[in-house]
């Protein structure tokens, strides 16, 4: 029983942080039908814009507190949101009429030139660094259950995230929008919306998210380095199609199943090793008998 | 008529390439290598031209059928290898390749069935995750050398075995696909609806597409194991699989002569790129965002499609 819940936690603090990313994915499908492949990276950019800005921002503020963690996991979201614009600008915008796998390369060309860019040694540079502590961490023990406080913040601080996304999408003028696009991005013009503000505006909300997201995970890492976007950004991907592409509460769903079912098999002795290729087989089998994930719906094709 | 101008098309590449094979000590060890693994890319992007251009069911696990392949092959000759007398070694590699070929070929039918199902970005990650599920197995599976791999494979891929297989993979594609039956995969490809409802079985060229695919993938794995003589799990990742997939786009989707050029230059294009090796992917990775912003149909192509 102890060993459930600790792996329930662990697992509900991995599958936040999947959720978080997986948002980032299909909210940019949702918009431009399109899987964002640098989406990964932008998460790793939020990992280093943090690793950065620690050192500076403490001393800033003073002491090492709640509001230090805070500012610079908003300032790292801010910068990778303006990172996540400028890509969609200058690498998708032009080729937003062009058919949808140029789009996909596309984002693959972006996603090496930000992995192999961020390994150059002027830049970043290939080896593993250790990330700051942003909050101090301390493990909290309920008889034999060991909790640390970072993933309470981590679970925490998604659920917030979560709702947050939720109010904006369902409830504000620009997630009506979003929707709007989403649905039919030509009649969304034509009734006025301003299509390009808003495929930004998803964007800089998505890598946001995946800012967040990247920290998150750094805490629970033992180090971050350019290539670290990789293995999350992949299970997130899988978690957005796990829940049906495109519909941000199966995004949400699919980042917890994954999460959890990743840290019950890996727990399990003789299975661990198989973890990675256990997320894919399970995608697999869902996939077969329900094309279209858990929460979406199937479409049919009409002639 | 196509028929005869393709056998000696044929003909002329093996005798070409077997004869090159026996001219190598003439040529310097490094671009022979080079030449070797242009010809094993041809292979691969050919092969996966068949499944993603001319059938249009985007697949993003070649590397793992290549993997599939590779490690049958080099598992063979390493098992059997040292008990055959020198004369059999040639004989043994066509076997190991063989069996390659036919394992991946398998493993292409396994993939392909799930692919009647999905379309688009599904089948997408479908083949992705199954590219990933073949690597963890041969990385978790001690009979495969786990995570170290295998090493000590005896070279044995030359300049002649891999480009005369490069040249029937090109052969057997164009077949396929330019005769009466081969009609059916481009139709698949142009609308898969229009298609069943003329009465073409788009089930079956679905997964002939990926059984053929994968079969000449499994070979040139087979050849990149003796080649390289080391194989790792990690060779074999997604980012290989992308490789391909970008070869096939550059040369654009569906025009064999163009994925072999795009195939050949992006071989040699890393080597030319040795000097500045630091910047050398970086420069990759923006050729490829380029290209993509100005010739987004490919790069050989001009004017309207026509055939293979």
């Amino acid at each position: 029983m102890d060993w459930f819940l600790q792996q329930l936690i662990n697992g509900l603090a991995l599958g936040a942080i999947y959720a978080l990313i997986a948002l980032g994915y299909t909210m940019v499908y949702g918009v431009l039908r399109f899987i964002n492949f640098a989406h990964s990276d932008v998460l790793m950019l939020g990992a280093f814009s943090a690793f950065y800005l620690t050192p500076i921002i403490v001393p800033m503020l003073g002491a090492q507190t709640v509001w230090t963690a805070l500012a610079v996991i908003l300032l790292s979201a801010a910068i990778c949101a303006v990172i996540g614009m400028t890509i969609e600008f200058l690498a998708y915008r032009p080729l937003r009429k062009r058919p949808r796998l140029t789009v996909l390369i596309t984002a693959i060309g972006v996603s090496l030139f930000l992995e192999f860019t961020g390994q150059h040694e002027k830049v970043f540079g290939a080896a593993t660094k250790p990330f700051p502590t942003l909050l101090p961490k301390r493990d909290l023990i309920f008889g034999a259950l060991h909790i640390s406080s970072n993933d309470l913040v981590v679970l925490a601080l998604t659920a917030v995230l979560l709702v947050a996304m939720w109010f904006i999408v369902q409830r504000t003028k620009i997630g009506m929008a979003m929707r709007a696009v989403s649905y039919n991005e030509q009649a969304a013009a034509l009734m006025g919306v301003n299509v390009n503000a808003v495929i930004s505006f998803t964007f800089g909300l998505g890598s946001a998210l995946a800012a967040v997201a990247g920290i998150f995970y750094a805490m629970r890492a033992p180090g971050i380095e350019p290539l670290m976007g990789v293995q999350p950004g992949l299970r997130a991907f899988i978690a957005a199609v796990l829940g049906g592409i495109g519909n941000l509460p199966g995004a949400a769903l699919g980042g917890i199943v994954l999460g959890l079912l990743e840290t019950f098999f890996g727990g399990m002795p003789g299975l661990s090793n198989y973890r990675d290729g256990i997320a894919f087989a399970l995608l697999i089998l869902i996939l077969l008998f329900r094309p279209a994930g858990l929460l979406g719906k199937l479409q049919m094709e009409k002639v | 008529m196509m028929r005869g101008k393709e056998q000696i098309f044929l003909l002329v590449a093996i005798v070409v390439a077997v004869a090159l094979s026996f001219a190598s000590g003439a040529f310097n060890r490094y671009y022979l290598g080079i030449a070797v693994d242009v010809g094993i890319n041809i292979i691969l992007a050919v092969s996966l031209n068949l499944i993603n251009g001319h059938t249009g069911q985007f697949s993003l696990g070649h590397a793992g059928f290549m993997a599939v392949g590779g490690y049958t092959a080099a598992k063979l000759t390493l098992l059997y290898g040292a008990l055959l007398p020198p004369a059999a070694q040639p004989f043994l590699f066509a076997a190991a390749l063989l069996a390659g070929g036919l394992v991946a070929a398998l493993a292409g039918l396994l993939v392909g069935v799930p692919s009647l199902r999905l379309r688009g970005d599904y089948l997408a990650i479908v083949t992705l995750g199954f590219g990933e599920i073949i690597r963890v197995i041969f990385q978790t599976s001690d009979f495969f050398g786990a995570a170290t791999g295998l090493t000590g494979i005896t070279k044995m891929t030359t300049f002649g075995w891999a480009w005369a297989l490069a040249a029937v993979t090109v052969y057997v594609v164009a077949c396929l696909v330019n005769s009466t039956y081969g009609r059916g995969f481009i139709a698949v490809h142009d609308d898969e609806i229009a298609a069943s409802a003329m009465g073409i079985n788009t089930v079956r060229y679905k997964v002939t597409a990926f059984v053929v695919g994968a079969f000449f993938a499994g070979i040139a794995g087979g050849l990149y194991a003796h080649h390289k003589l080391v194989l790792k799990p990690d060779g074999f990742d997604f980012v290989r699989s992308i490789e391909i997939v970008v070869m096939v786009i550059l040369g654009g989707m569906g025009r064999t002569a163009g994925v072999i050029c795009a195939a050949v230059i992006l071989t040699i294009l890393p080597e030319l790129l040795r000097g500045v090796a630091e910047y050398r992917m970086i420069i990759y990775a923006l050729l490829i965002i380029g290209l993509m912003l100005t010739r987004p149909q490919g790069l050989f192509t001009f004017g309207k499609k026509g055939g293979a």
